[in-house]
């Protein structure tokens, strides 16, 4: 009787133990984060009250959950990473994170999680940073909510949002990112998730994939970044509904695609870019049912890019339609609305009675002589422009629209 | 002041009575409201409108301004022989005609607007084509004062005038910058040919259209002079100083025409 | 009242006034006769500020003519041709006269019912007939009682009652003691009307003075063959 007494009792000192709550404060007992998790046992919860807690290179080597209460600010003083995560299933939830060290050989980062799993960072804001997310050789994982700025405008020495190295599953959601060099930045990343993101005004791209395959991306809003966003190298990418907004410049796009194969292109808006999409090289991309709407040029096509598949589009009122560099046509555009074109449907059904050239002579003008943008939308462009769309000289031949619609094609939201 | 006033008033009565402006004006609602109603969204439409614009508003406003020269020349001249100053007269005359065509552009683009609810979306840039349109009604308008107070006596030149003017600033200026690009294509040309454009008030107003909705597509130009021009405030107050110039220049060219003419 | 000093005016090559020297006194009613060409319209288009001369001076009313257009108060011209905005109707354009001339208009009223212009004020000008519309345009001279009155073939379209009462309006504005100076072609008319001639020839003024005189000297009984007498003797001089 005696025994079973004591074996509870050591029982549930064991469980309390493992499951206590530890509380930071600036003013208690325990006053560092690295001292709470030296003390922690695994599982354990510690609370961080508010306040400010000089710390850096954190390292968490055990299954710990850090709440913040009301934000507190964790600052690394310039010097190295804030925390390092090298443990499976952490949480690091409402931290105001800020000032890591910066250098030209280590990426500092505000949360770095290297070689782990299932882990959580969430509700944080990230805040003058070096890199700010830094996931490496991870899987699963959820980063979301999290709210990262900087401020180092130069594009070499900045450093990304988010930045996804040689990982599996991961889940990006709702996260703002902007002021960094790459907002989203994905090498090696399989599958990845990234939904309901906004990332603008980053200096280079407001998402990036490298050599990245399958998964989607969703409902993100990418404006005003240097460059827009590219994908390049990946197959089997879903870019879905999302917003690809004011990205303008001499080499900045709405979405730059490089080698991608196998992807989908689809319900997103692209406003008032400088080129709302790029394809180089690309192969056997839909590009379906997206809002093209303003921007300079719709659609940007070498000639390596083949098999790509552009419907249901509404192409309208940018300011030239499409843009390609050979007189052959690899590609198949195919029953989109172009608000320039100028048919006519006589059998009423929706759908203009002769085919629609989206490549201009005017486009094909520029291309050799750029001053002469400035006679966009003159009326003698516009009367050089119809006749060569009745007869074709030098625009590519057999780049059209055969079934042209009429009307805008309408969403259904 | 007054005097203006009673002059522009009574200009304004008697065109209104003439119906002729009421249905420019109507061509311009029935227009943006059937962009509107077929499909069109505020920026296709306001494009639509200034595709329009551009090239019918000078054509208009010159015409009309000639006409209305040589349709009351005689009234004119018993104005003249009334104790006032004739640059109250001209300005008088000049406003009074100019005015109510303007007017009856602007309200007609913009009560579809306001109806469809554009204005409120896109107010700026409606505000911008709407004003340019004015503008250019103003600026045209005067010209063909301008020339029929030169062609006084000789309608078939001052209409054979207002048709080659309307023609080269409208179309053939564009195709002979674009020639000039071709020739002197080695050379950098940046500079060269905005100035050139600053110089025709129809490819001034295309500029400040081009700034509002194209600026994508100009920014996606390399030349540093084309950047600094479009890529700052100062391509909006060039090419905005320049059509003050442009409004200016006419009317007053038509001012010191009439006031040295013998009648 | 009027004088004219060595007033000269070409159009391009053509002179067509050659130095005039012209005094009409006030109260004086001067009728200016003249082939077609000669000068006569560019004489009174100068004195109206219409034409500007190139040299020579113009007194009126004692104001130097120089750009100056507030002397013309003074003046009341009825146009030869009368064309006026057609959707505008009588009323309006009478108002709007007023309205630029800010003098008050004494003999509106008198002038309306002496031409019988009052079912006429509400019509559109465009609809009036060419003798209403010359009447409306001597109310429009004679309106605000000016010193100085201007008549360009003033009877040309009128019918010959309504001419008998422009006639007679003219007279009583002589008697008042109006400068009153005519053109016409119509030379019994001017007979009747005035009692100095102008005579302009070839952008001169071959005879100034009046028409009694005028008829004294060349013993003929009527306006007409005394001015063909002077021409006849003119081509004989010159030949």
């Amino acid at each position: 009787m005696k025994t079973l007494i004591i074996t509870i009792f050591l029982f549930l000192t064991l469980v309390s133990a493992n499951f206590a709550q530890i509380v930071v404060s600036a003013d208690g007992p325990i006053s560092s984060l690295s001292e709470a998790i030296e003390l922690a046992d695994h599982g354990a919860h510690i609370v961080v009250e508010s306040g400010t807690y000089r710390e850096s290179q954190i390292l968490i080597t055990k299954k710990v959950t850090l709440t913040g209460v009301d934000l507190p600010v964790i600052d690394g003083n310039q010097s190295g990473n804030i925390f390092v995560v090298r443990a499976d299933s952490v949480v690091i939830d409402g931290f105001k994170i800020q000032n890591t060290g910066r250098s030209y050989i280590r990426d500092y980062a505000a949360v770095l999680i290297e070689g782990v799993s299932d882990f959580e960072i969430k509700h944080n804001q990230i805040d003058n940073v070096f890199f700010g997310i830094y996931l490496a050789e991870t899987k699963r994982g959820l980063v979301t909510n999290n709210t990262i700025h900087s401020y180092d405008l130069r594009e070499a020495s900045s450093g990304n949002g988010i930045y996804l190295w040689s990982v599996e599953d991961p889940v990006i959601t709702h996260n703002t990112v902007s002021g960094m060099r790459d907002g989203i930045y994905l090498e090696f990343a399989t599958n990845a998730q990234i939904y309901d993101n906004i990332s603008n005004h980053n200096n280079r791209y407001g998402l990036h994939y490298m050599f990245s395959n399958g998964g989607r991306y969703d409902r993100n809003q990418l404006r005003q970044n240097g460059a827009g966003v590219a994908v390049m190298y990946s197959d089997d990418v879903d870019m879905t509904n999302n917003r690809f907004e004011h990205n303008w410049g001499s080499s900045a796009y709405g979405l730059l695609i490089k080698d991608i194969r196998n992807s989908t292109i689809s319900g997103n808006r692209f406003y008032r870019n400088t080129v709302a999409i790029y394809s180089e090289g690309s192969t056997n991309v839909d590009i379906h049912g997206n809002d093209i709407e303003l921007n300079g040029w719709a659609v940007n096509i070498k000639s390596n890019s083949a098999r790509n598949r552009f419907t249901d589009n509404n192409f309208i009122e940018n300011s030239l339609d499409v843009r390609t560099d050979s007189p052959r046509n690899n590609n198949f555009f195919d029953g989109n609305y172009w608000s320039h074109y100028e048919g006519y449907d006589l059998e009423g059904d929706g759908i203009g009675d002769v085919p629609y050239r989206p490549v201009s002579l005017f486009s094909m003008i520029i291309e050799r002589q750029p001053e002469s943008l400035i006679l966009l939308r003159s009326m003698f462009i516009r009367l050089l422009d119809s006749a060569e769309r009745i007869m074709p000289v030098l625009t590519p031949k057999t780049l059209m629209d055969e079934n042209p619609k009429m009307q805008r094609i309408s969403r259904i939201l | 002041m007054k005097l203006l006033t009673h002059i522009v008033k009574n200009e304004w009565k008697s065109l209104l009575r003439g119906k002729w402006v009421i249905g420019y004006g109507l061509i311009f609602l029935l227009l943006t409201d059937s962009l509107l109603r077929f499909g069109g969204g505020g920026a296709e439409t306001l494009l639509s409108i200034s595709n329009v614009m551009l090239l019918f508003i000078p054509l208009v406003g010159m015409i009309y301004g000639i006409l209305y020269i040589y349709q009351s020349k005689e009234f004119v001249e018993l104005l003249l022989t009334q104790p006032i100053n004739r640059r109250v007269l001209y300005w008088g005359l000049y406003l009074g005609i100019a005015t109510p065509l303007m007017s009856a552009f602007i309200i007609g683009a913009a009560l579809p607007l306001a109806w469809h609810n554009i204005l409120l979306l896109d107010g700026s840039s409606a505000a911008l084509v709407l004003g340019l349109g004015g503008i250019l009604t103003l600026i045209f308008v005067a010209l063909g004062f301008v020339l029929g107070l030169f062609f006084y006596d000789d309608r078939i030149k001052g209409f054979g005038f207002t048709i080659v003017i309307w023609l080269f600033l409208a179309i053939l200026y564009d195709g002979l910058i674009l020639l000039m690009v071709f020739a002197f294509g080695n050379y950098p040309l940046d500079r060269f040919v905005i100035i050139v454009s600053m110089l025709n008030p129809i490819d001034l107003a295309r500029i400040l259209v081009m700034l509002e909705f194209d600026i994508s597509a100009l920014m996606g130009y390399t030349g540093a002079v084309f950047n600094r021009f479009f890529g700052s405030n100062l391509g909006i107050l060039v090419s905005g100083g320049m059509l003050a110039i442009w409004l200016a220049l006419p009317s007053w060219i038509g001012l010191r025409v009439f006031n040295k003419k013998d009648f | 009242m009027i004088e004219v000093e060595e007033l000269k005016k070409s159009f391009g090559n053509l002179q067509v006034l050659k130095g005039m020297n012209l005094s009409i006194p006030s109260g004086q009613a001067t009728g200016i006769v003249g082939p077609n060409g000669a000068g006569k319209t560019t004489l009174i288009k100068t004195l109206l500020g219409l034409v500007k001369p190139d040299s020579g001076t113009i007194r009126v009313m004692d104001t130097t003519l120089n750009g100056d257009w507030l002397y013309r108060k003074y003046i009341g011209y009825m146009p030869q041709v009368a064309r006026y905005p057609e959707n505008m109707k009588v009323h309006e354009l009478l108002d709007f006269i007023k309205g630029l001339r800010d003098q008050e208009a004494v003999y509106e009223e008198e002038l309306i019912d002496q031409f019988n212009l009052k079912p006429e004020l509400n019509k559109p000008l465009r609809t009036l007939s060419g003798g209403n519309r010359q009447k409306v345009g001597a109310t429009l001279a004679m309106m605000f009682n000016p010193e100085i009155l201007f008549f360009d073939e003033p009877t040309a379209g009128l019918d010959p009652r309504s001419s008998h009462k422009f006639k007679q309006r003219v007279q009583s504005e002589k008697e008042n003691g109006k400068t009153v100076i005519i053109t016409s072609h119509i030379m019994s008319e001017l007979e009747q009307l005035v009692d100095h001639v102008i005579f302009i020839l070839d952008g001169k003024i071959r005879y100034y003075g009046s028409m009694q005189q005028l008829l004294d000297q060349s013993k003929e009984e009527r306006l007409e063959a005394a001015i063909a007498r002077m021409m006849e003797s003119d081509d004989e001089v010159s030949a």
